[in-house]
């Protein structure tokens, strides 16, 4: 693979703009039959809290049109958990590890950055944007002063580069973002999914479970490039696009907007190989046209006046 | 081992109304599959593939054979395809088929495609209780007694074979002895009863279930059902840790 790919955020550099998406890509393990994680620019891991957490009951999952619903509920096996079990493995890949941090209470935030600070990770995303959890996740980003309270709370806590990741269910972004980057982050990532809710019909239930979930896929896009592009004119702290990213042409259009890198979820589960062809296709597109440097496009789109 | 590709239709027929039998070429998956797994078809203009069982394995020619019934727009979109399908798989934990003694097959409507494998693994050593709605849904049950299973067919209306559910006649082949282990996939309440009727007449319970999926290899933990291990209650996965448990780890 060629230089042209290489991108660098928060001083740590990624050998190509593709990440998997937390949530989405398990830590790393679950694909190996196809490819190998290292084929990747990143993995962000599966959202991880201090202590393990059961999650939502099922049905976690609806089909919508172009998209999904989810309501997982931060299941994970905890921090500690998270660096005994799959960090090693992690490691031994050619890849960025980014530890996706979620808590109900700052001190659950803090305990785990300081967990994390003492491990191999090589960033923390610190997701104060999920939508599947009463106490915590969103409530955290939803609101300035809270969104700055626990970025600053974890950047003294470590020294490793702080990547908040934010929440569309927001009526300006673009505050929460310059927000968070006046409170410490290295950088910002968006966007977390939208809250969204299916009913049957027939039966008058919520197909999920827990009645509420998040939309991610292509449905999301255009939300997901009008965001990145306010937060983009708003902070000078890289961004790392994602929403229904499932092209290489979509690639090139987040990362016009704003984008420094992406991040790629829903798309892994139409086609397991989706990251691998988006990689491909930028590297032909930055050849044919002539671009020495994906970090050139990053913000050039030229709007209307 | 799973892969992921499109693989060549070279044989579909229907089996009744809306229900499919498709046979693919696609050597490495047949190589790996095992009885009970299953894959996930790309439906084409949808976002999530379609979980379906694996009902046929053949290694010498190479092929998979699956058989589905339409239920919504997705299986409708796998149905159309008539040149390739998009398949990720084997994927998931199928049955523990014993060496040796009697087995007994439990399935209810589109859920008997994923035991015809025992069938044509055990043959003599089978009883295949399969239970459908009426007639008109009958499936495989010939293909069942051609592998030299026993066959106990049962319907909702009893216009074929036994009227009501299949717990009755389980019941009654379990009392007779010597059953190694049941093995049932259905609908939720089949697979409870079955459960239940095992348990009380202590024979080993396998079941396969049925939950929504994302990806289908384990990694975004969507498509969980309760389970107990070790006296601890925890979510497992249907799509890896599945779809085929011990029926008393599973929280009914
Ligand atoms: C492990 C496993 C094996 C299966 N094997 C077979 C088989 O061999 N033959 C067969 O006919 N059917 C099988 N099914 C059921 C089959 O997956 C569903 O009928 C199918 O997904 C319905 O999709 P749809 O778009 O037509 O229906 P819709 O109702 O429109 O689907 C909407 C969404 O819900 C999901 N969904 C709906 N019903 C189910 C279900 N019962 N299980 C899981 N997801 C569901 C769909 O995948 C889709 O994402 C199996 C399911 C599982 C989990
Ligand atoms: C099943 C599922 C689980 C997710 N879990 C997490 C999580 O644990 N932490 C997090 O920050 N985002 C999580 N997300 C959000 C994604 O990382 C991503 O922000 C969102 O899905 C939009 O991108 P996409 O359209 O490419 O999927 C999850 C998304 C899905 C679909
Ligand atoms: S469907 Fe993703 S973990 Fe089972």
């Amino acid at each position: 693979m060629s230089d042209a790919l290489k991108v660098k955020i928060a001083g740590v550099e990624f050998k190509n703009p593709v990440i998997a998406a937390s949530g989405t890509y398990g830590n790393g393990e679950c694909y190996t039959d196809l490819y190998p994680i290292s084929r990747l620019g990143g993995i962000s891991c599966k959202g991880m809290t201090i202590t393990p957490r059961l999650g939502n009951p099922p049905p976690r999952i609806a089909e919508t049109p172009s998209g999904i619903l989810n309501s997982v509920g931060l299941q994970n096996i905890g921090v500690r958990g998270f660096a005994e079990k799959y960090l090693p493995e992690l490691k031994k890949s050619d890849c960025v590890i980014i530890a996706n941090v979620a808590g109900a209470a700052v001190e659950d935030y803090i305990a785990a950055a300081e967990i994390l600070d003492c491990t191999a990770v090589d960033m923390i995303e610190l997701n104060i944007s999920c939508p599947n959890v009463k106490a915590g996740g969103a409530a955290w980003g939803i609101s300035r002063e809270n969104a700055a309270m626990v970025t600053s709370s974890v950047r003294k806590a470590t020294k490793k580069p702080l990547i908040v990741k934010l929440t569309p269910n927001v009526t300006d972004i673009a505050e929460i973002a310059k927000a968070v980057e006046a409170a410490g982050a290295d950088s910002i990532s968006l966007i977390n999914t939208l809250l969204g809710m299916r009913i049957d019909i027939k039966t008058r239930r919520p197909v999920l479970k827990n009645n509420m979930g998040g939309l991610s896929g292509p449905a999301v896009f255009p939300v997901a490039v009008r965001m990145v592009r306010q937060c983009y004119k708003a902070v000078k702290i890289p961004i790392i696009g994602m929403g229904g990213v499932s092209s290489w042409q979509d690639a090139v259009e987040i990362m016009l907007a704003g984008a420094a890198a992406v991040q790629m979820g829903t798309a892994l589960f139409s086609d397991p190989y989706s990251p691998l062809k988006v990689i491909d296709g930028l590297e032909n597109y930055l050849k044919r046209e002539g671009i020495s440097s994906i970090s050139e496009i990053v913000g050039k789109c030229e709007e209307w006046g | 081992m799973y892969f992921c590709g499109k693989y060549p239709i070279i044989e579909k027929k229907t089996l009744g109304a809306e229900i499919y039998s498709v046979v693919v070429y696609a050597p490495e998956q047949a190589n790996a599959a095992q009885v009970g797994q299953f894959v996930n078809i790309s439906a084409p203009g949808y976002t999530l593939r379609r979980p379906i069982s694996i009902c046929g394995i053949d290694r010498e020619r190479g092929t998979l054979r699956f058989v589905f019934e339409v239920r919504g727009e997705g299986t409708k979109a796998i149905a159309a395809e008539n040149d390739t399908l998009d398949i990720l798989g084997p994927l998931g934990k199928g049955f523990e088929i014993p060496e040796s003694g009697k087995i007994i097959a439990v399935g209810g409507g589109i859920g008997v495609p994923p035991l015809l494998g025992i069938s044509k693994a055990c043959r003599e050593r089978v009883t295949a209780i399969l239970g459908f709605r009426d007639y008109s849904k009958i499936i495989l049950d010939k293909e069942f007694s051609k592998n030299g299973s026993n066959v106990i067919l049962c319907t909702d209306d009893g216009s074929v074979g036994r009227k009501g559910v299949v717990s009755a006649p389980l019941e009654e082949e379990l009392q007779k002895g010597g059953v190694e282990v049941v093995m049932a996939c259905g609908p939720m309440p089949m697979l409870r009863a079955t459960a239940d009727v095992c348990k009380k007449l202590n024979v080993p319970c396998q079941v396969s279930l049925e939950q929504r999926m994302g990806c289908g290899v384990g990694a975004c933990v969507v498509c969980s059902c309760m389970t107990v291990k070790n006296g601890e209650e925890l979510y497992s996965r249907v799509c890896k840790d599945g779809p085929v448990f011990n029926a008393e780890e599973v929280r009914f």
